[in-house]
């Protein structure tokens, strides 16, 4: 079936269904049941209004029970031929979900939400190119194309203002294309110009070239775009050994170390709840330099009494220092800093870069935690104030900041997520421009608190019961997604869903990786990347 | 139209509808076959279901002739006077009527006249009236002597004949059976079988 054809082609009638579990379509005996698919999208001609909507799920009927049990003979074609769309048909549970056109409203102000569902024996289309167009809107200046509807050429295009302006998650199983889509999506914020961007790089794919499963190179941000991208590292080295350009090398004094970021690390540090109140009464002790006093904290005479009187036992100190211990071996950790990291990575933003932060090596999930927060933290304490401060002068406010994190779970987990600054920037930083690119591959992990308030979720395929239970929990038509959501291929195939688009959508990504799709990506004007991108057309074919 | 088409003509006639002497001894058209009369300006259209080959006097049965003959010509060419002493009628069901050149499968205002002369349609015309199966309904929902699958499928087979490719028409008029069988499934099964 070509691509023509398929527009505007007939389906089947609208037999029955509700609001609120969908419609039921008889398919016409022309249609074939092995012609449709979960996830594509359909017109119903209603009497005053068009419907659009999506089939979630294609089943087989028969109007008498008798066939099931005495099916004509595989042989006997003619039966089965006459049968086929008499007897025995196939049905399309279709879920509506947008009026276009028809009335008033909806000429004017695009797609509206249904309210009501067609009469019966409205006719069933193939949603044609057009009204996808209609539904997602066209690629402009807002909008980011990302990829297209099963079966059609149609690109989907996220609004990516309204997308930032709200916390997004990114979820799958690993190798489904998380990477992939987060590139694709901080690349949009780039070229669109929609959020300055802070991403934690655990796995460091995002500011450098990398190499996917195939185990060809792919480009990432900064070799797009590089004079909007800062690339710090964690792991100067190996950086350096992967020859990546990097603008800043973080080091973080023992000094800057609070006991708040200590909290969070109870559980990677296997902390005791005592040992971290004993933290906040070192650091009223001792002040910023807790970390290393505490540490050098001998096993004298002197410093029992000390502990004695901050009446904290030896086996929590013992606990405590093993911690700090763990810590402190981290390489990226000196005695003290001349350079403030959070200045450095608020300058840049601040310029309108975005700063992509590289973990190399440290991709222990205690290094992940312990920098990730530390830096968030003090940088959300920089928006707030800033915000409040543009309230309180009527100035413009700051230019709106989306913080990727990976392995999200792991800071929003449910005894986390109300501690974190994670858990807080989720719940309410989205009124002071700060909102969180969430990645994860266990969603079920994080707090359902947090989970709610994810705007736009993008999710690959999943599995697992209580993960898909926990992406689509709040979302009317659960059911219905939950049977397209596990059945996406496990490459370059994602259901969007929330408040960046109008309806749920299957989407198969855009392509990413390709000479031409870099050169997609260019801004109009940055002649030396097309140039740069030229070359690299020309090696290809070398 | 030709003489040869004329198959015979009216002798008895209802509503629902008639019966046919035959000019010729058993020269009946074949079952199913669509017949018409016509009681200007209305024509009926009917289907053969039956024919029967009697003596003209009812109670006189034919008696068995053929002890020293050798052959069935023989009894006929020694008693020439057989083929005036048997007769050979067909009854039909009248399935719709044409007036002013519409065609209507329902019944007609009227019945057949006594005499009027039945012709079996030609090819064009069964295309043409076959265009349309709501003549099946009147086909399954009637009380006949012989059995109505038989019948239903023996006038589908007729009319296939005469369309290029017999094999869609079978096709379309059975998925318009299983609308009308929805319920009866084995019906609908014997009848599918006797169409190919």
């Amino acid at each position: 079936m070509t691509q023509e054809d398929t527009g505007g082609q007939r389906l089947g009638t609208v037999v029955s269904g509700s609001l609120n579990k969908g419609i039921e379509v008889k398919l016409d005996s022309s249609a074939s049941v092995e012609d449709m698919a979960v996830g594509r999208y359909v017109t119903i001609e209603g009497e005053r209004r068009r419907f659009f909507g999506m089939i979630t799920d294609v089943s087989l009927g028969v109007t008498d029970q008798k066939l099931t049990q005495t099916p004509p003979g595989v042989s006997d074609l003619f039966i089965a031929e006459v049968l086929a769309g008499t007897s025995t048909y196939g049905t399309l549970h279709v879920l509506p979900t947008l009026t276009i056109g028809g009335d008033a409203t909806s000429l004017l102000e695009g797609p509206q939400p249904v309210k009501t569902v067609p009469s019966h024996f409205s006719a069933v289309n193939l949603a044609s190119q057009r009204d996808v167009e209609l539904v997602f809107g066209s690629e402009d200046e807002k909008r980011f194309y990302i990829g297209t509807p099963l079966d059609m050429e149609t690109k989907i295009c996220l609004d990516l203002p309204e997308l930032v302006k709200r916390s997004n998650g990114i979820f799958g199983k690993s190798g489904t294309g998380k990477t992939f889509l987060t590139r694709l999506l901080l690349i949009g914020m780039l070229q669109k110009g929609a959020a300055v961007n802070l991403v934690f790089d655990m796995h460091s794919e995002y500011g450098w070239e990398s190499r996917n499963e195939a185990g060809r190179k792919v480009k990432a941000l900064k070799q797009l775009f590089p004079s909007r991208v800062a690339v710090f590292t964690l792991d100067e080295e190996g950086s350096r050994r992967r020859q990546v350009s990097t603008d800043f090398v973080v080091r973080i004094g023992y000094d800057e170390i609070e006991p708040e970021d200590m909290v969070l690390l109870r559980q990677t540090l296997n902390l005791t709840e005592p040992a971290i109140e004993a933290v906040y009464q070192l650091s009223q002790r001792f002040g910023r330099n807790w970390l290393e006093s505490s540490l050098a904290l001998k096993d004298s005479g002197e410093s029992n009494e000390l502990l004695k009187e901050m009446s904290i036992h030896e086996s929590t100190y013992q606990n405590l220092q093993r911690g700090l211990a763990t810590i402190r071996r981290l390489p990226f950790l000196v005695p003290h800093t001349p350079d403030n990291p959070v200045k450095r990575v608020l300058e840049y933003l601040d310029q309108g870069m975005n700063v992509v932060l590289e973990f190399g090596r440290y991709t222990d999930i205690t290094a992940y935690i312990l920098v990730a927060n530390l830096l968030t933290r003090r940088i959300h304490a920089q928006y707030r104030e800033r915000m409040e401060k543009a309230i309180g002068e009527d100035t413009a406010p700051p230019h709106p900041l989306v913080i990727t994190i990976e392995e999200a779970h792991r800071f929003l987990n449910p005894e986390l997520a109300s501690q974190t600054i994670f858990g807080i920037i989720a719940r309410e930083m989205r009124k002071y421009n700060v909102t969180l690119l969430v990645i994860d591959q266990r969603p079920s992990g994080i707090d359902s608190e947090v989970m709610s308030q994810i705007g736009t979720k993008i999710t690959c395929l999943l599995d697992n019961d209580r993960d898909i239970d926990s992406v689509l929990s709040g979302v009317s038509g659960r059911n219905e997604l939950k049977s397209v959501l596990s059945r996406l291929e496990s490459k370059q195939q994602a259901l969007i869903f929330g408040h960046a688009v109008p309806m749920p959508v299957v989407v198969r990504t855009r392509e990413y990786g390709s000479p031409k799709s870099y050169k997609d990506f260019m801004p109009a004007g940055e002649a030396d990347i097309r140039k740069q991108a030229e070359k690299d057309i020309e090696e290809l074919w070398e | 139209m030709s003489e040869k088409q004329r198959a015979g003509e009216v002798i008895e006639a209802s509503t629902t509808g008639f019966v046919a002497q035959c000019y010729e001894l058993y020269q009946s058209p074949p079952l199913g076959s669509l017949v018409k009369t016509a009681d200007l300006p209305v024509e009926l259209y009917g289907i053969v279901y039956n024919a029967t080959t009697t003596s003209l006097e009812p109670g006189r049965r034919p008696i068995a002739r053929g002890k020293d003959k050798t052959s069935e010509e023989e009894i006929y060419r020694s008693s020439p006077q057989l083929t005036q002493l048997l007769r050979s009628e067909f009854s039909t069901l009248v399935v719709g009527y044409r007036e002013n050149e519409k065609l209507h499968y329902h019944l007609p205002p009227k019945p057949a006249r006594i005499h009027g002369f039945v012709h079996l349609c030609p090819p064009e015309e069964v295309k043409e009236f076959s265009q349309s199966f709501d003549f099946l309904n009147i086909l399954i929902n009637t009380h006949l002597p012989v059995p109505t699958n038989e019948l239903i499928a023996a006038c589908l087979r007729q009319m296939s004949r005469v369309h290029e490719d017999p094999h869609p028409f079978l096709v379309a008029a059975g998925k318009e059976l299983a609308i009308l069988l929805s319920g009866d499934l084995n019906q609908l099964k014997a009848i599918l079988g006797r169409m190919k």
